[in-house]
């Protein structure tokens, strides 16, 4: 009993450091989440911590900054033009990584490692490397502006990661199957579709949600694709606008900055066994 | 597996023309462009490239993300390693994980207006709305202007944004690192009469070495390349300027595609290393049959 009150007693001092930094990880987002529900008035005038002076008090708490955010400010139409780039930027890039994952992986080609280590290496070149010329491109094209040139660019860009998740897990399947499925006539196609891909659920899913979460919260290529205008800007672009000319409407700001973090957050909760599985077998990137 | 020669390639052409098009020709069109004029109309040397390590703000923006190095990644790092062995010990440790790793999952824009928030300065006298200088007001000292205060605090504060951000990215790689590790071998070194501090230098961290160097590498390559949350918070006014940002001034707000290029050329140059580390670490581990 003594010693089981000493040990308490000796990491008393882990435990308190411990809970300081969960706070600290807290508390901002915490500040944005209550100022998000406070009236104007109330916001401007003292700090979002007096709530908790009678925390039960509901009428202290309003929705009308979310109102306000989603219909005037055009945060509404925002996040639908986040959800409309990011879903074909997250589809497009994984199909192509699928078909040559698999290449990669199971099959005999001239220049395949060379090609491979090229992918490694262009793991962490610097988007900022490829702005200028596509961009000259695109406006050649005119694809500037639209949401099919920033769903190629973010299909471009995540690429290389997406190759090398899928790479690592269409690899480590068991070699009898393939050639159990190749003694039975199966052919390339057949394996990679009945085969390979209903196999690969998992390690797609971890892969969906990183590409998600990254075009999801890009910026710049955002900025450097589509521009500012409201028709196309996602909520990135959106936000970064309002600090500069909504930068002391606290209870706008921070309503709007939760609207752009509820559905990564909802994700984040719900899948996040798959988010760290993603992260850990993609942490040689950059 | 036995396919006809032009089989494989049909898997991989898609592939290898999207990253052509958008990663590797870009990359060397970049490098001639960096050599050319504002509008690529004339060649004018290593112009652009000398104007990055003579202007003023330039060189600002270097020595911000030297800051940015010296700071940001040492202590992602160690905050990572340190919280991944002690959590390890506790029982809420999934919680406390889920707490600092929740950051990654939210953009850095809203990490921006998050902060912007936590730091927001009123004169004083008028009531403070930031939690920070509200608690100075209380104990009864002048409140901050923390975004302005240049060069060191208004830097600082933008590199704490950074790490609330990113030491959970390092926490969960480290943390998995650290669960790998045999419990004999640390058992072991206690019944030996180790004590906890001998066996995280002697024991610990030697086995974890290669993980902590690719975590370290991956916030080195971030930091050289942080844009977002400066763009968001200071958008590089009081000498907050770095790199990344002034790259995209360059480019998108003096129309300067020249001296844009050569900026990008040099944040390639800093990370050309880590390129070269990640192919041999990828080698080693051969990962590739």
């Amino acid at each position: 009993m003594i010693a089981k009150q000493n040990r308490f007693l000796l990491s008393l001092p882990l435990h308190i450091f411990i809970i300081l930094v969960a706070l600290i990880w807290i508390f901002p987002t915490a500040g944005l989440l209550i100022t998000s529900f406070r009236p104007a008035s109330e916001v401007a005038s003292s700090g979002w911590w007096t709530v908790f002076a009678n925390p039960f008090d509901f009428t202290q708490f309003t929705l009308s900054n979310y109102k306000d955010v989603i219909t005037n400010i055009g945060i509404g139409r925002a996040f639908v033009n986040t959800l409309i780039i990011t879903i074909p930027a997250c589809i497009i890039p994984i199909i192509i990584a699928s078909f040559a994952a698999y290449a990669f992986a199971w099959m005999e080609f001239w220049g395949r490692r060379f090609f491979f280590i090229l992918f490694v290496g262009l793991l962490v070149v610097p988007l900022q490397m490829t702005l200028i010329p596509i961009l000259r491109i695109f406006n050649q094209l005119g694809l500037s502006g639209s949401f099919l040139g920033i769903w190629l660019a973010h299909a471009g860009y995540g690429l290389p990661l997406v190759i090398y998740l899928m790479y690592n897990f269409v690899s480590g399947l068991p070699s009898e199957i393939f050639e159990s499925a190749t003694i039975d006539g199966a052919t390339t196609f057949q394996i990679f579709k009945s085969i390979v891909l209903p196999l690969s659920v998992p390690a797609l899913a971890s892969i969906t949600i990183f590409q998600f979460i990254w075009v999801w919260n890009d910026l710049l290529v955002a900025l450097v694709y589509l521009g500012g205008t409201p028709d196309v800007a996602p909520l990135t672009v959106r936000i970064s606008a309002l600090v500069g000319s909504y930068g002391q409407n606290w209870e706008l700001l921070t309503a709007a900055a939760f609207v752009s973090m509820l559905l990564p957050l909802i994700i984040f909760l719900s899948l996040q066994r798959y988010f760290v599985r993603g992260i850990l077998a993609g942490s040689i990137k950059g | 597996m036995r396919t006809h020669w032009f089989t494989p390639w049909l898997y991989v052409i898609p592939a290898l023309a999207t990253l052509v098009f958008f990663l590797i020709y870009p990359s060397f069109n970049t490098l001639v462009i960096s050599f050319f004029g504002p509008q690529s109309e004339k060649l004018v040397g290593f112009a652009n490239y000398i104007y990055c390590f003579t202007n003023e703000i330039m060189l600002s923006a270097f020595r911000n993300n030297l800051l940015w190095v010296a700071l940001f990644v040492p202590l992602t790092v160690f905050l990572g390693l340190i919280l991944a062995v002690i959590l390890d010990r506790v029982r809420y440790e999934s919680l406390v994980k889920s707490i600092i790793f929740m950051p990654m999952a939210i953009s850095f824009v809203g990490a921006g207006v998050i902060w912007k928030f936590v730091y927001s300065y009123r004169p004083t006298g008028s009531a403070q709305i930031g939690i920070l200088n509200a608690f100075l007001t209380f104990l009864g000292r002048q409140p901050i202007p923390w975004l302005i205060e240049r060069p060191w605090i208004n830097n600082i504060c933008l590199i704490i944004v950074g790490i609330w951000i990113w030491t959970g990215f390092c926490l969960v790689v480290l943390s998995a690192s650290y669960k790998g590790i045999p419990r004999e071998l640390l058992e072991a070194a206690r019944v030996d009469g180790a004590n906890e501090y001998r066996i995280f230098w002697k024991i610990t961290l030697p086995l974890m070495k290669p993980t902590v160097a690719v975590v370290a590498t991956t916030m080195f390559i971030n930091v050289l390349k942080v844009f977002d949350i400066v763009y968001v918070m200071t958008n590089g006014a009081f000498s907050t300027e770095v790199i990344a940002n002034r790259m995209y001034k360059e480019m998108f707000i003096f129309r300067n595609y020249g001296r844009a290029s050569a900026i990008a050329s040099l944040l390639l140059l800093f990370i050309i290393p880590m390129i070269i580390i990640n192919v041999q670490r990828f080698r080693e581990q051969e990962a590739f049959r």
